[in-house]
């Protein structure tokens, strides 16, 4: 029986890297094969499954986890200016300071559930978001973001070059397609990890807390240490993420952490399917992708998109989609969120389940 | 000295303001038990109201100004003044506080609609699955209202009777510099007069007291045959009605614009979580409470000791209140805790 | 000009490609470069009779109409470039060597994106045009946040960026880099030219009183302020920081009223602006009467969609301006009936200042007689051009900011139709506004525009 779902594991892992590396191929009808898109799939996939562990096992919702994405830039982008442009100390340094900071408002806040939690998560991310932007500029540059410049020590490094150096790991360039690479093996890893998680008893743990926390403080067991482990694990994750979008493009700003990207992660999670692998990933690529791709349609696009069409018509139908695409995407994603959890409950991994049954089915009374 | 009472006044002023935001919110959120991200955009729709009642108002007779050739530029003379003479201006002048009649029922029909048609259906289904559809509601509410207006803020003046200041000082026979808004007075007596309405509906009615039964236990409300349902519908459209005119009346001292909404969402959540769920008194006071504190912490030196202290005031406050009190300041026990 | 040699990045593109086959990335490599062509001596060259540009700007959030407007003179501006409509401001623009038919005769083709005035979403914007659509040059954008970061991707990929609507010092100050150029005017050209207005209309000896956006921007702009303002004479009584998300200034607002300050500088853009200027007017602040000076209230930076957002409250408010619609030089009445005739209104400054940068970066791949981005910017280095509507004006080459006059305007008090909101004051001469490019405000001597990069 254990073997069996271990097999079972194994087989999913596998199956998840495969189409992972796989992405510049099977996104190429999508128009989203280009490097920085894939990155941010891998990097935001990353941060959703960090927030599912929080979330989708304790139950316990997290307002405020931009904050650490923004702490593992921060510490990224400095380490980049201090010591080295090879990414692994950044990264190492980026989780390490994410998990300590994790710790800290984890500790306090998990002294509360429920929305109270919540609340305590987002104030302690909108102060962080307020302070990067303003009064701690010597150490944030504030508006304008933390970047890279020719003045920097970067004392590990002999770099010589003119202009300013490219992030790299042991020589391997770490932007466009390297780097993209770089995120998606760190994403195989990260969800290699929660997987484990899940299936461990510390995984089992979490998911009796969120079914029952009350009932567990009676029999006297005391369910903090774990929420505060699995409160910082998701901010590791977050961190890390939050590394790897240094590592892409060595820029790191302050509203990285504003409640609006707190609450984008948490839309991702739902709207993939919270408590679930894949879920949050999902989640997180379809937002990314409205983002990115919808946003850019314009009038142009559209008429060659249509182009097919009649004259009259196609005057019609680019009027139409024009609403819902270019200054409009945000109509679209609206409207997407409300169809997909008036008709999935639990997001888009429900209709997956929807299918499979489906095809179960027919198969049976085939 | 001077400075002390105004930021005092300012205190009181800021916190009825947040405390009616946060009003629509409590009763959603707070009382029916739903996340409800849609309220900022409630309250951006009862500002726009005012808007719209403002260009059917000002529906203007355009005389083109012949000296631009390249496009067309008109010097506008409302139909109302052309007719009306001086009373259609006194007409147009009072847009904002006419526009309160309007925006009654047209919130009253957003929020039977958005209960009937949508929030219903998610009363037993987890709160993130209300985040998501209050959230997409409001990314579409705003596309809407930003396809029409586009995302230029629109100037709402106040009255002219009341656009300038009161002069404080001089009633209390204190200094002449002591002035005050007379708009900010008017929506401080406004929000008052509508918590206190609000308050008393609930605590004093049949009706409030039936859906405060329900609250607490839904089923056997319904066993005794009444129609609990029907009353939280109605209780979802005067929070509606709430929320929207307290964007509003906000108009005069903030011009609105499409996204004010999501501006304002953060801090209501702050003050009716800070107030404790479930407790209009304790959202009230959070208001307050807040108001204060962010005024006093605005002052330069207040400033000058704690760098920054302005822009974290509010969560800072939040933190404390809510880590010496587990319930916010008046919280009931079992509300939104899991 | 000087540093117009390429970069010797130390990875070069077979480095890349050793190391990416070196780590056993084998999957999809065929795709994998396809966006950048081997061969071409800088990123994305023009293959075909096509060249494609990028205009990045705000279309969410608050600044969308702004966005909007930007993005209807791109549009006008490629008509123009590619022989389409009158002309616009292509006719006044002097010297060019642009032939309409589009650039070096190849058709312009664009792509939008955007930015949500966001530097993580404006740069994910950017890289989409330079990985996926091939441009060689990045335009627009709608605050000095955005642009500095996308400045600073452009150089360090290798493309074009032409500023659009950012007021702040840095762009061109501390930040500035060989590939990005700015035609916008700039805080300290705000200060240095409202001082003398302000001295002529209020007199020497005042006392201002500032209240500053909390973030990069504010400072500088509050910073050029007291410095232009204390040299006629003005006393700083007090400079208060407010944070960039406030909506209600009330609490800032009320201090003044205890202090014997007789100025009010609003330093301040957008919703900011449109909010404080409304309340700090329903405080009666203009009513006031201190040391039997009337109290004034000031706002450095003006625009004509921020004037509109505040309504009455702008009448008899002096501020600066990049350009507006009813200036009468030749330029300007071609550009206002061009647009005019496009849209049916007037264009703002932002549409103004990214149509002039998108005749500009098409007039000096022109002259350079290539789209790559080291002989563009040696081509725009020093340029001198008239007949964008600010009179003659120059690319600096120290650090790529446009010098040229300035406007001085004021909320007009009896406007004659909608778009009728502000009057020209002034026209500071270039003279007055110059500064030297090693500025302290502006970097100091350690500011470098760094090396040109064409991406390969």
């Amino acid at each position: 029986m254990k073997n069996e779902s271990a097999l079972k594991d194994w087989t999913l892992i596998i199956l998840f890297a495969a189409v992972v590396l796989t992405m510049p191929i099977w996104l190429k009808p999508l128009g989203a094969n280009y490097p920085d898109l894939m990155q941010k799939f891998a990097i935001f996939g990353l941060f959703a499954i960090g927030f599912n562990i929080l979330f989708g096992l304790t139950g316990y919702l997290s307002f405020g986890h931009a904050a650490f994405l923004g702490i593992g830039s921060y510490t990224a982008v400095w380490s980049f200016k201090l010591l080295t442009m090879n990414v692994l100390p950044a990264v190492i340094f980026a989780v390490v300071m994410a998990g300590i900071f994790a710790f800290l408002i984890g500790f306090v806040s998990l002294r509360r559930s429920g929305i109270y939690f919540s609340i305590l998560t987002l104030a302690f991310a909108e102060m962080s978001f307020n302070m990067a932007y303003s009064v701690l500029t010597p150490i944030t540059n504030g508006e304008t973001g933390l970047q890279l410049s020719l003045k920097d020590p970067r004392i590990l490094d002999n770099f010589q070059g003119e202009g300013i150096p490219i992030t790299n790991l042991f020589g391997v360039k770490m932007s466009g397609m390297p780097g993209f690479y770089f995120c998606a093996a760190i994403l195989i890893i990260g969800f290699f990890l929660s997987v484990r998680i899940t299936r461990s008893p510390f995984g089992m743990m979490l998911r009796a807390i969120k079914s029952n926390q009350t009932r567990m403080a009676y029999t006297g067991f005391n369910t903090r240490p774990y929420l505060v482990w699995a409160f910082v694990i998701s901010g590791m994750y977050a961190g890390m993420a939050g590394a790897l979008m240094a590592v892409t493009d060595p820029l790191a700003g302050a509203e990285r952490m504003q409640w609006t990207a707190s609450g984008e992660v948490v839309l991702m999670t739902i709207l993939g399917g919270a408590g679930t692998l894949i879920g949050p990933l999902i989640g997180a690529g379809i937002i990314k992708y409205f983002e990115n791709i919808f946003s850019a349609f314009n009038e142009q696009t559209l008429n060659e998109v249509f182009g097919a069409l009649p004259d009259t018509l196609q005057n019609i139908v680019v009027k139409i989609a024009g609403l819902f695409v270019g200054e409009g995407w945000h109509l679209l994603l609206g409207l997407m969120f409300l169809i997909v959890i008036i008709f999935l409950p639990g997001g888009i991994m429900e209709g997956f389940r929807r299918l499979g049954k489906l095809f179960r089915l027919s198969g049976r009374s085939a | 000295m001077d400075t002390i009472i105004l930021q005092v006044l300012n205190g009181i002023d800021k916190g009825a303001a947040y405390a009616l935001i946060a009003l629509g919110l409590t009763l959603v959120f707070g009382t029916l038990g739903v996340v409800n991200f849609a309220h900022g955009a409630l309250f951006m729709l009862g500002a726009f109201t005012a808007v719209t009642l403002r260009e059917l108002l000002t529906l203007s007779k355009k005389v083109k100004d012949e000296s631009v050739t390249f496009f067309d530029a008109y010097k506008e003379i409302p139909y109302l003044e052309i007719y009306l003479g001086d009373f259609g201006t006194a007409i147009v002048d009072y847009a904002v506080p006419l526009s309160i009649l309007i925006a009654i029922p047209f919130m009253l029909l957003v929020g039977l609609v958005m209960e009937r048609g949508l929030i219903r259906h998610f009363y037993k289904r987890p709160h993130a699955d209300q985040i998501l559809v209050t959230f997409g509601l409001a990314l579409v509410l705003q596309e809407i209202v930003k396809k029409f207006y586009g995302a230029n803020p629109i100037p709402q003046a106040a009255p002219d009777i009341v656009a300038g200041s009161a002069n404080i000082g001089a009633w209390i026979g204190m200094a002449d510099s002591m002035v005050y808004p007379w708009w900010r007075l008017i929506y401080l007596a406004f929000a008052l007069a509508v918590i206190f309405a609000v308050f008393a509906f609930l605590r004093f009615t049949t009706f409030g007291m039936v859906v405060r039964a329900g609250m607490q236990d839904r089923e056997t409300v319904s066993l005794l045959g009444i129609d609990i349902e029907r009353r939280f519908t109605i209780v979802f459209g005067i929070a509606a009605v709430v929320a929207g005119l307290a964007g509003l009346m906000y108009t005069p001292i903030s011009p609105p614009n499409y996204h004010m909404g999501m501006d304002f969402l953060v801090l209501s959540f702050v003050v009716v979580v800070v107030g404790g769920m479930g407790s209009l008194p304790g959202a009230v006071l959070a208001g307050f409470l807040l108001g204060i504190l962010q005024s006093f912490a605005s002052l330069n030196e207040v400033k000058s000791i704690l760098p920054g202290i302005d822009q974290i005031i509010i969560f800072l406050v939040a933190v404390v209140v809510l880590l010496v009190r587990p319930r916010g300041l008046m919280g009931r026990k079992g509300i939104m805790e899991d | 000009m000087s540093d117009t040699k390429k970069t010797n990045n130390v990875w070069s593109r077979r480095d890349i490609l050793k190391a990416g086959a070196a780590t056993g990335v084998i999957a999809g490599a065929p795709t994998i470069f396809t966006g950048r062509a081997y061969g071409a001596d800088y990123l994305n060259a023009p293959k075909g009779s096509t060249v494609t540009l990028g205009f990045n700007v705000p279309q969410s959030g608050p600044y969308a109409d702004e966005g909007a407007d930007e993005l209807r003179a791109y549009k006008l501006a490629v008509k123009h470039l590619n022989g389409e409509g009158d002309g616009g401001m292509m006719n006044t623009f002097k010297p060019s060597a642009l032939k309409g038919n589009g650039i070096l005769g190849k058709k312009v083709e664009f792509v939008t994106g955007d930015t949500q005035t966001k530097s993580d979403a404006a740069r994910a914007s950017a890289k989409r045009m330079i990985e996926k659509d091939g441009v060689v040059m990045v335009t627009g954008g709608s605050s000095s946040g955005v642009a500095v970061a996308v400045q600073g991707l452009c150089q360090e990929a290798g493309v074009i960026f032409m500023a659009g609507l950012t007021h702040s010092n840095d762009t061109t100050g501390k930040d500035r880099k060989r590939n990005g150029f700015r035609h916008f005017f700039n805080a300290y050209m705000s200060g240095a030219a409202l001082a003398p207005v302000l001295e002529a209309n209020y007199g020497t000896g005042r006392n201002a009183y500032h209240l500053t956006a909390d973030y990069n921007w504010g400072w500088t702009q509050e910073e050029s302020l007291k410095n232009s303002t204390e040299a006629i004479g003005w006393n700083t009584v007090e400079a208060v920081r407010t944070p960039l998300k406030e909506q209600d200034f009330s609490q800032y607002i009320a201090p003044v009223l205890n202090t014997d300050a007789d100025t009010l500088i609003l330093n301040h853009y957008g919703g900011n602006m449109i909010n404080s200027l409304t309340q700090a007017v329903s405080f009666g602040l203009r009513d006031k009467v201190v040391n039997g000076k009337d109290f004034v209230i000031v706002v450095p930076l003006y625009s004509r969609l921020m004037a509109q957002g505040a309504g009455e409250n702008v009448k008899g408010i002096f501020g600066s301006t990049n350009w507006h619609w009813s200036l009468s030089d030749e330029g300007s009445q071609a550009f206002v009936k061009s647009f005019g005739q496009e849209y049916g209104f007037p264009p703002s400054q932002a549409a103004h200042t990214t149509y002039c940068q998108t005749l500009l970066y098409a007039d000096a791949c022109e002259r350079a007689g290539t789209f790559e981005p080291c002989g563009v910017v040696a081509a725009l280095e020093g340029h001198k051009f008239d007949g964008l509507g600010n009179g003659p004006t120059e690319y600096r080459a120290e650090d790529h900011q446009c010098f040229k006059d300035v406007l001085v305007v004021k909320g007009k008090e009896n406007p004659s139709s909608q778009f009728d909101v502000l009057e020209v004051v002034e026209v500071t001469p270039r003279a007055q506004v110059e500064y030297d490019a090693t500025d302290a405000a502006f970097g100091g001597a350690e500011a470098s525009l760094g090396p040109c990069n064409n991406g390969v």
